[in-house]
């Protein structure tokens, strides 16, 4: 029973950083239109930005975690001015194919700089050890990640269902042209939402380091499970992309249990699964 | 009748000239669809495009709104250029737009359709005001926006413009499609607001609803203004019009 709650323990964790990471995906594609394969890199960033922070700065985690997503999102809202905005209107393979080269690109420097071996980063003093909950154990840090993973998604998806500024959000989703008529600057809130979307991916990143190491290529690894996330929730919708990740890293950790063969496959035959029957995901409206 | 006399027509109302647009030109892509549109419009008055389906009449409307890629010639408003602005810029300095397909966001329940657009000055209709012209929006403040009625979505797409205090509105076909009695309702909200000083520059196909809110009329064919006149020469220029409007 015991190992059964330890899978079940890191089901959530990869859940959540799968939650974190289709919800910036999913914020990104309903505004952007774009496929952002640059995702994985951009969650390396914030653990790397959050592991340069500390050694080069002395700045620790709980800063880190507001500094790291900011600077890593200023980057993507450079991206996105210099670079995306000119594939506004074009076919989707565009923008897959430019932000799957920026990838590239950005995991190459930091593997030439860092080699592919991991960079250690420790768990803060305040979550350090772990606590004993009777049926088991549970490491405080794995605890708080779970925990504020669910907070960010669910302020994230308030942000966007319930307030003024998520009304433009959608809107502009819609019809940005009507939206711009009405005297809302869209261009500038493109950018900013695509600086929103690359700030949870590095925020991502942060919660990670104490938990998988600082490597180049760490998010390379997470982005295909995590596209797969993305199509099995439906492409643009935010609820859909929070439960799919949190429920698709707990099914992965059941498997890791019942059938631990199955583990690394479970996610991609859901996703055939999910687009044998409803193409467009399961909460996904029609394009 | 020579364009450039059509600008010196006297107004039934108003004061100033708020709108004056010269030599418009626009294209969609490759296509030029506007090739030198000239009128004006008064502070006060209702104006009303009128012309057969494709004339220009909404690509002028685009046009003045900047939400037509290419444009060519002059646009003053409040005596400000504003070809080049975009079209946050131009909403931002007062001018509203009531699209023809209405634009209602299906993504936003009713509240969140009607207060959408910012209020861009002061001096708009408060909520209360707002319901007591469109008194079914309230019962529906939380149904998704387009599960409304036609009529229904129209008012509201007028109704979220009246909020942001601006006080030139461009109605694109408001009567389109709705049943006569809504129709009449949207009439009289025109005549109310006019009554309460708005400035309204209106396109309509039916030529019987303009002819109950307009003070004066230009005529749109081929991307081109080709006549105009006041309401009270509607009666001397009935069979102009007819074979104008082919009606």
């Amino acid at each position: 029973m015991q190992a059964l709650y330890a899978q079940l323990l890191v089901g959530l964790i990869n859940g959540s950083f799968y939650a974190l990471l289709s919800l910036g995906l999913a914020v990104i594609f309903g505004m952007l239109n774009i496929i952002n394969f640059a995702h994985g890199a951009l969650y390396m960033m914030g653990a790397f930005a959050a592991y340069f922070l500390l050694n080069l700065g002395g700045i620790g985690y709980w800063p880190a975690l507001i500094i790291a997503p900011i600077v890593v999102g200023i980057f993507g809202m450079i991206l996105e001015r210099t670079m995306l905005q000119w594939l506004a209107g074009l076919d989707h393979l565009y923008g897959l194919l430019l932000t799957f080269g920026i990838a590239l690109i950005v995991q190459g420097v930091f593997q030439n700089y860092f080699g592919s071996s991991g960079l250690p980063y420790a768990i803060p003093d305040q979550l350090k050890g772990g606590m004993n909950l009777g049926f088991m154990f549970l490491p405080i840090y794995r605890g708080w990640v779970v925990v504020f993973s669910l907070v960010v998604c669910l302020a994230t998806w308030f942000l966007i269902e319930k307030t003024q500024l998520g009304a433009y959000l959608r809107a502009a989703t819609e019809n940005p042209t009507l939206v711009r008529a009405f005297g809302i600057n869209v261009p500038r809130m493109i950018t900013l939402t695509y600086g929103l979307g690359v700030g949870l991916a590095a925020l991502a990143g942060v919660l990670s380091a104490p938990i998988n190491q600082v490597r180049p290529l760490m998010g390379a690894d997470l982005i295909i499970v995590v596209f797969a996330v993305v199509v099995i929730g439906g492409m643009g919708s935010i609820m859909g992309s929070i439960i799919t990740g949190f429920a698709l890293g707990v099914i992965e950790g059941l498997t890791k249990y019942f059938y631990p063969e199955a583990s690394n496959t479970v996610v991609f035959v859901l996703m055939v699964l999910v687009l044998l029957v409803k193409p467009t995901g399961l909460t996904g409206r029609a394009a | 009748m020579p364009e450039a006399k059509l600008a010196d027509k006297p107004a039934t109302a108003g004061g100033a000239e708020v709108l004056s647009v010269k030599d418009l030109q626009a294209w969609y892509g490759e296509s030029h669809i506007l090739h030198g549109i000239n009128f004006n419009v008064k502070a006060g008055e209702v104006v009303t495009l009128l012309g057969r389906n494709g004339a220009g009449k909404t690509t002028t409307l685009k046009s003045v709104m900047g939400i037509i890629g290419k444009r060519t010639g002059s646009i003053r408003f409040d005596n400000e250029e504003i070809i080049r602005a975009s079209s946050d810029r131009i909403a931002r300095k007062g001018i509203a737009f009531c699209p023809e397909e209405r634009g209602i966001f299906s993504s936003l329940d009713v509240r969140e359709n009607l207060l959408l657009p910012p209020v861009v000055r002061s001096g708009g209709l408060s909520l209360e005001q707002i319901f007591t012209l469109f008194p079914n929006l309230k019962e529906r403040l939380s149904s998704q926006g387009t599960k409304l009625s036609g009529g229904e979505q129209q008012m509201l797409a007028i109704a979220r413009i009246l909020r942001t205090g601006a006080r030139f509105l461009m109605l694109d076909e408001p009567t389109e499609g709705l049943a006569p009695v809504i129709i009449q309702q949207i009439g009289h909200t025109i005549a109310r607001l006019k009554s309460e000083g708005f400035t309204i520059l209106l396109v309509e196909q039916n030529f019987r609803f303009a002819s109950t809110v307009a003070d004066r009329y230009y005529i749109v064919e081929h991307g081109k203004v080709i006549d105009g006149f006041a309401n009270s020469e509607l009666s001397a220029n009935m069979d102009k019009l007819h074979t104008y409007l082919g009606v």
